[in-house]
């Protein structure tokens, strides 16, 4: 098993959870270890409770794992509801002067900072989390030079006043550990190489700049805002058109506007913001003009809990606007996904002149991966398929008279002259139309026409087939057990088959990145060889497993599901598997142990 | 709406003639819009790659399929979120945007409001016939109360939108009224709602002849001022202009309400266009500037 560390913080909204976090992650990242970030918080700004978990090691680590290391809880409620998660080897770091302990488990360390003697609290609010850092950073045998520089880096703008207030702690604290606690019994290793650490949001946002987008809109929605932060925050660098609009049924017809004048635009919001959206994206696919929309699932329905995460958003997208007509919907795998997968889906919405949907999720949209910059590519592929943009210098004439614009096609794509081209002018239309554009509805309604053009588009749906890869199975195809899971799932499936073939149940694992197309004989092909197979989900109904079977009739083993807001952790699936190898059930729904 | 003159091809009324001819009723108003629309662009020489008509649905949203200009038929009640789009992808285009009151004021009513607001550099030309026509003759936005319809059998009994006074109060940066039974007023409007450098709205009294048996040519004609024709009225005066707004009855003012030049329009306000539309704009960022959006993150 590889050897990880995981930091857990809780407290209160505003109690300052997030700078502790952040001055560890970037200790983290400079020391050349991978992070994976997730922060379990409520709609709230003041009050409620947050946890987060930061976790490390010299290897990837995907998600949040089983086990946390070193408890800092900033107020009782926090160490109430976590020292419990404490096992042997663990360390629980608190202000002594405020905070109560309870019992913790055999082995697991209780270190209690005698936070008024070491700092004037009177005149910083929040020493105390500084004092936990310091000495957290001591037991885990990080030199205090790093601190100190990331420290600065941290409080620089505020002066050098609270800059040296706040190392000063940090060493009062740092002090304090090296004299009273006994230190971890694996200090953290240092490599020599640099990660970059970022959220989904972030992400797909810099994912966009790097294909090309030139406009972006939105309306803010948790947990889809982060992108509309990164991307305002970057517009006039990047040069990309941002704005926010009065709702999402404006978000998704402005950024097709964007589109059909000939650039590249994107927009992101949730599920609730989808459902305005998806009346647009009938009206992309029927002008055939190409965008990209992000959805970032949450737990509905309805409002359902904005801060938490599921994946239950499938058959809204499946079934997102009335009528046939053809478009690609991919879920990213990881963080490091979100990025790449931004231009490839525009490619293939450019190329085949359909809508092009992002279904990601809340634990990679405002989690933290830490992600090497090399896999940044800000120069890919770029492919805008055939974009009329200017007079074809080489046909000497211009269209004037023979464009048209949904001409029939073999392939069914029809090349797309943008508004201000000379010579060719035409509609676009939502209603049914020629292939000059011209409203078949209002002409005469012409069952063969109509018939003509729908089977013109959809014909673009065997482009779109060949243009997107089958997915692969991970690991050894000689496994007693296959796990089947879609897009943000990857990485604690990946861990949990780790974990289950070390305890001698071999395990390999199929994760579906495009949704649309499924490419469902590929996938049968793969399960054809497969013993026992187990779709895991974070949803209620199994909407993948149901769409599976709807496009394929393959029917699994068994289930393993989660729809209480909070994300897998390898143990749930690992101890969801054996349940049923033991033929005890076929659906898990495992319990999620930590009270957040 | 700023133009580019980049052709020197002399534009005539048969180049903006549309593929196919206007499926409205004998009589419908908005014949008379189209004519003024074709004459404004004749008049003002726009070359017809440079013009975008955008509608949303509805009779007088079929509009963009009866003129020879880039043309987007798209959703109801979107048509202003559309053309934000195509403004500010490329600001070199003249943005037209068409439609009718059920459209803008109804199921497009945020739109309207945001984007007058935003002061989008485009022209709006509602064909207000104060009824659902398409959907064969229910009470829209703008009908009056009282009146008779299908779906409100026993008079309507909801008071009115007063497009122009919401226009006002949402900040357009030209507002103003016309009639389809007025050619010469309605073309001289529309011209200066095309050179206006912002959010132009034009409501016209387009009169439905099959379902709209209470606004009728005649009952429009004898009621209808010209606001030119008042030596006293000053639209650079927005109170003036919202009291005028108000006038409904025996007298309904036609003409330029209001006008302000000192707003800059939506993509004049953003550096990112300094450079030139977007739409001619490079793909790829600088390799240092996004090794500094990296580096941000290390």
């Amino acid at each position: 098993m590889k050897q990880t560390f995981t930091i857990g913080i809780g407290g209160a909204a505003g109690q300052g959870v997030a700078t502790p976090g952040d001055i560890f992650a970037k200790i983290f990242s400079r020391r050349g270890l991978h992070l994976n970030a997730y922060n379990a918080y409520q709609s709230i700004i003041r009050g409620g409770h947050t946890f987060l978990t930061i976790r490390t090691g010299p290897e990837r680590v995907s998600n949040m794992g089983d086990r946390v290391d070193l408890l800092i809880p900033l107020n009782q409620d926090a160490m109430n509801r976590h020292l419990g998660l404490l096992t042997d080897g663990a360390a629980c770091i608190y202000n002594a002067d405020t905070i109560t302990p309870g019992v913790p488990a055999k082995g697991a360390l209780l270190c209690p900072l005698p936070v008024s003697k070491l700092a004037d609290i009177s005149r910083n609010k929040v020493a105390q989390n500084t004092l936990a850092v310091g000495a957290g950073l001591s037991m885990m045998g990080i030199g205090f030079q790093s601190v100190e520089e990331v420290l600065t880096e941290q409080f620089k703008k505020k002066g050098d006043a609270v800059v040296s207030e706040n190392v000063g702690i940090a060493r009062a604290g740092y002090d304090y550990a090296t004299a009273h606690f006994e230190p971890f019994p694996w200090p953290l290793p240092m490599t020599n190489n640099r990660y970059a650490v970022l959220s989904g949001n972030i992400a797909m946002a810099m994912g966009g700049a790097a294909a090309g987008v030139k406009f972006y809109c939105a309306y803010p929605m948790s947990p889809s805002t982060g992108v509309l932060h990164w991307m305002a925050a970057h517009a006039r660098k990047a040069g990309i058109m941002v704005r926010q609009v009065e709702d999402e049924i404006g978000v998704v017809n402005m950024a097709i506007g964007a589109a059909h004048a000939g650039v590249r635009s994107m927009c992101a919001t949730s599920g609730g913001g989808f459902a305005l959206m998806t009346e647009g994206l009938g009206l992309s696919a029927m002008m055939e003009t190409p965008v990209v929309v992000i959805d970032c699932q949450r737990a509905g329905p309805s409002t359902g809990v904005p801060t938490k995460t599921e994946q239950g958003d499938l058959w809204q997208i499946l079934g997102a606007a009335f009528g046939d007509y053809p478009r690609v919907i991919a879920a990213p795998l990881d963080i490091g996904d979100c990025f790449k997968i931004i231009p490839e889906i525009f490619n293939i919405a450019d190329r085949f002149q359909c809508p092009g949907i992002v279904l990601c999720d809340l634990l990679l949209s405002e989690g933290r991966l830490s992600v090497d910059p090399k896999d940044l590519d800000f120069a890919p592929v770029v492919d805008r398929g055939e974009l009329i943009t200017s007079v074809p210098s080489t046909s000497g004439s211009s269209g004037d008279g023979v464009y048209k614009r949904y001409k029939i096609t073999e392939s069914g794509i029809s090349p797309r002259a943008v508004p201000g081209v000379p010579g060719y002018a035409h509609t676009a239309a939502s209603d049914e139309h020629d292939e000059d554009g011209v409203l078949i509805s209002d002409e005469f309604t012409n069952p063969t026409k109509r018939r003509n053009m729908m089977e013109k588009r959809m014909r673009k749906v065997t482009g779109i087939e060949a243009a997107v890869p089958p997915p692969v199975l991970s690991g050894s195809r000689d496994a007693d057990i296959t796990l089947i899971g879609w897009g943000s799932t990857k990485g604690v499936i990946e861990e949990a088959c780790e974990i289950l073939t070390e305890q001698g149940i071999p395990a390999n694992h199929l994760q579906i990145r495009w949704l649309v197309p499924l490419h469902g004989d590929a996938i049968l092909n793969i399960l054809k060889d497969t013993r026992h197979t187990i779709i895991v989900e974070n949803n209620y109904s199994g909407q993948f497993a149901r769409y599976l079977r709807s496009e394929t009739s393959y029917v699994p083993n068994g289930y393993i599901r989660k729809y209480d807001g909070e994300p897998f952790m390898p143990h749930h699936i690992v101890e969801a598997v054996k349940e049923q190898l033991g033929g005890k059930s076929r659906l898990s729904v495992p319990a999620h142990e930590i009270l957040v | 709406m700023a133009t580019v003159l980049v052709d020197t091809k002399h534009v005539a009324m048969a180049d903006l003639k549309g593929k196919v001819d206007p499926d409205w009723c004998p009589g419908c108003g908005d014949f008379g819009v189209l004519a003024a629309v074709q004459k404004a662009l004749v008049d003002l020489q726009i070359p017809n790659h440079n013009v975008v008509t955008i509608s949303g649905i509805g009779c007088s949203s079929n509009f963009p399929g009866y003129i020879n200009t880039y043309g987007m038929h798209t959703l109801h009640g979107r048509a202003l979120a559309i053309a934000t789009g195509v403004k500010l992808a490329n600001h070199e285009l003249t943005v037209l945007v068409t439609g009718g009151d059920g459209d803008g004021f109804g199921i497009g009513g945020n739109h309207f409001v945001h984007s007058m607001r935003r002061n989008v550099d485009l022209l709006y030309i509602v064909m207000d016939n104060q009824i659902y026509g398409l959907t064969t003759g229910q009470t829209s936005p703008t009908s009056r109360m009282g009146m008779k319809t299908k779906s409100m059998p026993f008079g309507n009994i909801e008071a009115p939108v007063n497009p122009i006074s919401l226009a006002l109060a949402a900040g357009a940066t030209f507002i103003a009224r016309g009639f389809s039974g007025e050619q010469k007023q309605l073309t001289d409007l529309i011209k200066q709602g095309i050179q206006h450098k912002g959010f132009s709205f034009l409501d016209v009294f387009s009169p439905c002849v099959t379902y709209n048996h209470d606004n009728t040519y005649q009952w429009f004609r004898p009621r209808l001022k010209k606001l030119e024709d008042d030596p006293a009225h000053d639209p650079t005066d927005w109170m003036a202009a919202m009291r005028k707004s108000l006038l409904w009855g025996d007298e309904i003012p036609i003409g330029k309400f209001f006008e302000r030049t000192d707003v800059p329009p939506l993509h004049g306000a953003e550096p990112v266009l300094n450079a030139g539309p977007l739409l001619h704009a490079d793909t790829r960022i600088p390799p240092d500037v996004t090794h500094s959006f990296v580096e941000e993150l290390m």
